[in-house]
């Protein structure tokens, strides 16, 4: 012992280096942030997709989570993961990967659990006492009577029709969207204490608002007037609009179309009517389109279900007459700006009825006379507020100006219902701010298993053309989990703990506890950044020291 | 119908942990009680390998030991940025004697331990490739050759790094150092010199030898635990990128040391009793140059004025490494280990209800 009481030659008292902050050596330093992720950016009813995934990848009791998350924004999923065209997917980083997320699947899954168990929707905010009149029970209608209701606030529907679902009964068929699903979806709404009308047409919304003493209106009529074009025909020939026909196909007696059906259009609606003519014993159901197939507005998969049921395309077609059973076609070229131009050929088609698919109108006799309204390209002007130019009346769906799907129907009676809701308390409706956008350049995928997409199974073909059984078949639970799993979060951290492992510096505290992150201890972060590279999901960025 | 079981866990086991894992299931770094063997406040440069792979390897090693070991460290950076005195970032019983004789003196542990009969009581000896490969070579081969129970733990950097970057034994071909310098024609390290220490430990038939990166914990891990589980000389040759000493950014550490072993020109491999019993195989193949370019001691080889050739000899090296351990996957697809979310594989789109 050396004379000061320590061992030999130590002078001082050994101490940790947890004395030495080299916090201080930092230019830069990791925050974690939240990004947006491509799918919830181009969800058109404003989902928050990575957060319902980030759930239900949990399995179990995750699953009514994920559910719970899906349905404050949208009431439908068993109907959306069926019916919608799913952008998300488009924008899916996982597509660079290997194959994007199936995140219709998912949400079907979810769905139809959530049909199967009986989940309900619970009611928590205080009855504001002001009442709501929504005008119309399709996707739209439906949706903000649904958001209305749960914001407080007291909804009755009026419905022109005898079923509510709009569209997704009366546009889409069978097979695309079983009815007991529809109806499942639309009864766990009404369920919220909704007052729906059937066969209640509203003559004028500025009247009906009136009399009924409410206190704002939400327009969602949609479009279901089958746009006509002149087809010189004889007398006897049998021509048909889509709508009416898709329409028909929900009452009693099927329509009767003959063994050959040509379809006139390019859209979505085209390939529903001449797959449904198939079904109904068409042993020939030919689409006539004017353009090529590469130019054609209807999405890529109905095309192909469509052709392997056996319905044949006819491109680059117009419909010149319709004349004893026979159609007469003049075939057309695409001239250099990609317009069908006529080149004078003729060729004879038989057909025992003719089925115009080219696009609809709404009907928007309601706001005759009402002060304000501004009507342009047949469409009602609304603000971003979704208000017309008339105080209290608001408009969304297919009678506005929008791509005209489901999803977007949805989305922008969940975007009224917010702004409706502003306006009866004499506010504006602020949406949150977006957060910067998580593209593929801010993800590390090394971290992410290779995994290819779960694929939903079809009905045989052989099947499809004698019934009106639903033909995409639904995930299992394990297909839908791992489905889910092969999310890859983008933007949002998963608690994954790489940043925790690899800090050279031990300088990331994990908070430990379930949905708790991490946080930078900045007494010791030397600001390396090695944190931010290795997050598989960008969560995390440098952002430079005040100095 | 053909049918293939896939199991997917979102990020597979690539991360560090996953809050869907069982705890048990998770690594060691993802622990909230992980031991911290190596604890904040030491002064390694940002982004430091060694720091970081020493953390992962004491880390495991004191869980597997339940705590009871004892670490003799040679001198280099590793022992300098962790302990100038009277303060230690060393949170396990430590000690450093001279550059060349940490694995003398960790024997030298453990035989006071045997003697003592405390055996439940194990011993690391840890360097940097200088004192390893080079400066305490002569007292590693002899640890190896009485059959002493310690494991010891390579820190590769590939140079001296404490000292100003100056080439080891362990110093790649072509690389820049402190004094092979790439002037006059000589572009960088010679090829032809240099130690494979990770055979020559075969050499010696020990039980147990094993390489690893930072790049991949849980194998780095799983290593470690098995090293523990064995008893005599056992030996860790573990890759650490050095920023500075390599020109690298601070943040690309785990990068490079994962795009080593993606090109073939680290091969990860463990080996009982002189013989290779399993090989990490690359997973996403990429050719040298990835690995070379983010690093300025590999500069001189591109651009203008630039080696080719010598990029293709190291390409050479990559790919004879690549036969020598089969290091490609046999059968196309990659057996990762995975957990939870099983799924059946059908043929895409053709499975009937």
């Amino acid at each position: 012992m050396s004379g000061n009481g320590k061992p030999y030659a130590i002078t001082l008292d050994v101490g940790s280096s947890l004395a030495n902050h080299t916090g201080s050596w930092r230019t830069e330093r990791a925050v974690y942030v939240d990004r947006l992720p491509p799918c919830n950016d181009a969800c058109p009813a404003g989902e928050n997709i990575q957060a319902w995934l980030y759930e239900a990848e949990e399995g179990d009791g995750g699953y009514e989570r994920a559910w719970r998350k899906l349905v404050e924004d949208n009431p439908f999923p068993a109907i959306m993961g069926r019916v919608c065209y799913h952008p998300c997917e488009s924008a899916c980083n996982r597509a660079q990967l290997d194959e994007a997320v199936g995140i219709h699947s998912v949400e079907r899954f979810l769905g139809d659990e959530a049909i199967e168990r009986g989940w309900r929707i619970e009611l928590e905010a205080e009855p504001s006492g002001k009442r709501v009149l929504v005008v119309g029970a399709g996707p739209s209608g439906l949706s903000a009577a649904y958001h209305l209701t749960r914001l407080g606030h007291s909804v009755t529907i009026y419905e022109a029709g005898a079923m509510a679902g709009g569209m997704m009964r009366f546009g889409i068929p069978q097979y695309r969207l079983p009815r007991d699903v529809l109806d499942a979806e639309v009864r766990r709404i009404l369920d919220l204490g909704i007052d729906l009308e059937l066969e209640h047409k509203v003559e004028s919304a500025e009247e009906a608002m009136r009399e009924g003493g409410f206190d704002a209106v939400f327009l969602a009529v949609g479009a279901h007037i089958g746009r006509r074009a002149y087809v010189p025909a004889g007398e006897a020939e049998r021509i048909l609009d889509a709508v009416s026909l898709l329409e028909s196909m929900e009452g009693a007696e099927p329509p009767r179309l003959g063994r050959r059906v040509a379809v006139y259009g390019g859209g979505d609606t085209a390939m529903d009517v001449a797959r449904t003519a198939r079904r109904l014993g068409a042993t020939d159901a030919v689409v006539v389109y004017r353009r090529t197939r590469d130019r054609m507005p209807a999405h890529e998969f109905e095309v192909e279900e469509a052709a392997q049921e056996g319905v044949m395309m006819k491109w680059l077609s117009t419909v010149k007459r319709f004349e004893g059973g026979k159609l007469l076609l003049e075939r057309m070229e695409l001239d250099e700006t990609g317009f069908p131009q006529p080149t004078g050929e003729v060729e004879e088609l038989e057909a025992d009825s003719l089925v115009l698919a080219l696009g609809q109108e709404a009907d928007l006799a309601l706001l005759e006379g009402v002060s304000g309204i501004e009507v342009a390209d047949g469409v009602v002007q609304v603000g971003p507020n979704m208000m017309t130019g008339h105080a209290g009346i608001f408009a969304g769906g297919d009678m506005v100006p929008a791509e005209r799907t489901v999803t977007v129907g949805v989305g922008h009676g969940k975007k009224a219902a917010r702004n409706i809701d502003a306006w009866l308390r004499g506010e504006a409706y602020e949406p949150a701010a977006k957060h910067r956008l998580a593209d593929f350049d801010s993800l590390n995928t090394w971290y992410y298993a290779d995994a290819p997409r779960a694929e939903q199974p079809r009905l045989e073909v052989a099947r499809r053309a004698s019934s009106f059984e639903e033909v995409v078949g639904g995930l299992d639970e394990d297909n839908a989990l791992y489905e889910a799993r092969r999310c890859l979060s983008c933007g949002n951290c998963f608690s994954c703990d790489n940043c925790y492992g690899v800090c050279p510096d031990n300088a990331v505290i994990k908070l430990g506890a379930p949905g708790e992150r991490y946080e930078i201890d900045l007494d010791y972060c030397k600001g390396c950044g090695l944190c931010v590279a290795e997050c598989p999901c960008g969560a995390i960025e440098m952002v430079p020291e005040e100095v | 119908m053909a049918e293939q079981r896939v199991k997917l866990y979102q990020a597979g086991t690539f991360v560090v942990g996953n809050r869907l894992l069982e705890p048990d299931e998770r690594t060691v770094q993802a622990r909230m009680d992980r031991s911290n063997s190596l604890t904040s406040g030491h002064r390694a440069c940002q982004g430091c390998g060694e720091a970081l792979g020493a953390r992962y390897a004491l880390d495991a090693a004191m869980r597997a030991t339940d705590g009871k070991l004892i670490a003799a460290n040679a001198t280099g950076c590793l022992e300098v940025f962790s302990t100038p005195f009277p303060e230690s970032s060393w949170q396990l019983p430590w000690i450093h004697s001279l550059f060349g004789n940490a694995p003398a003196v960790a024997s030298g542990v453990a035989a006071a331990l045997r003697a003592k009969g405390r055996e439940d009581i194990r011993v690391i000896g840890q360097g940097g490739d200088g004192g390893t490969v080079d400066i305490g070579f002569g007292c590693l081969s002899g640890m190896f050759e009485r059959g002493d129970d310690v494991l010891f733990v390579c820190y590769d950097n590939e140079a001296y790094m404490n000292t100003g970057v100056q080439r080891s034994g362990a110093t790649p071909p072509a690389a820049r150092t402190a004094n092979t310098k790439p002037i006059d024609g000589h572009p960088g390290n010679a090829f032809g010199q240099g130690k494979d220490m990770p055979r020559i430990a075969m050499a010696h038939r020990i039980p147990y030898v094993a390489t690893a990166t930072v790049a991949d914990l849980r194998d780095l891990e799983c290593k470690v635990e098995r090293a523990m589980e064995l008893r005599g000389p056992r030996y860790l040759h573990l890759f650490v990128p050095c920023p500075l000493g390599w020109g690298a950014q601070a943040c690309d550490t785990i990068k490079i040391a994962r795009l080593v072993r993606e090109t073939g020109l680290f091969p990860v491999f463990e080996a009982e009793d002189g013989e290779v019993t399993t090989v990490a195989k690359i997973r996403r193949q990429v050719p040298v140059e990835e690995y070379l370019r983010p690093q300025r001691r590999y500069a001189h080889l591109f651009g203008e004025h630039g080696h080719p050739e010598i990029v293709a000899r190291l390409q050479a090296m990559a790919d004879e490494n690549i036969r020598r351990y089969d290091l490609l996957p046999n059968d196309g697809c990659n057996a990762l280990a995975t957990h939870e979310g099983v799924k059946t594989l059908h043929p895409a789109g053709d499975g009937a209800l």
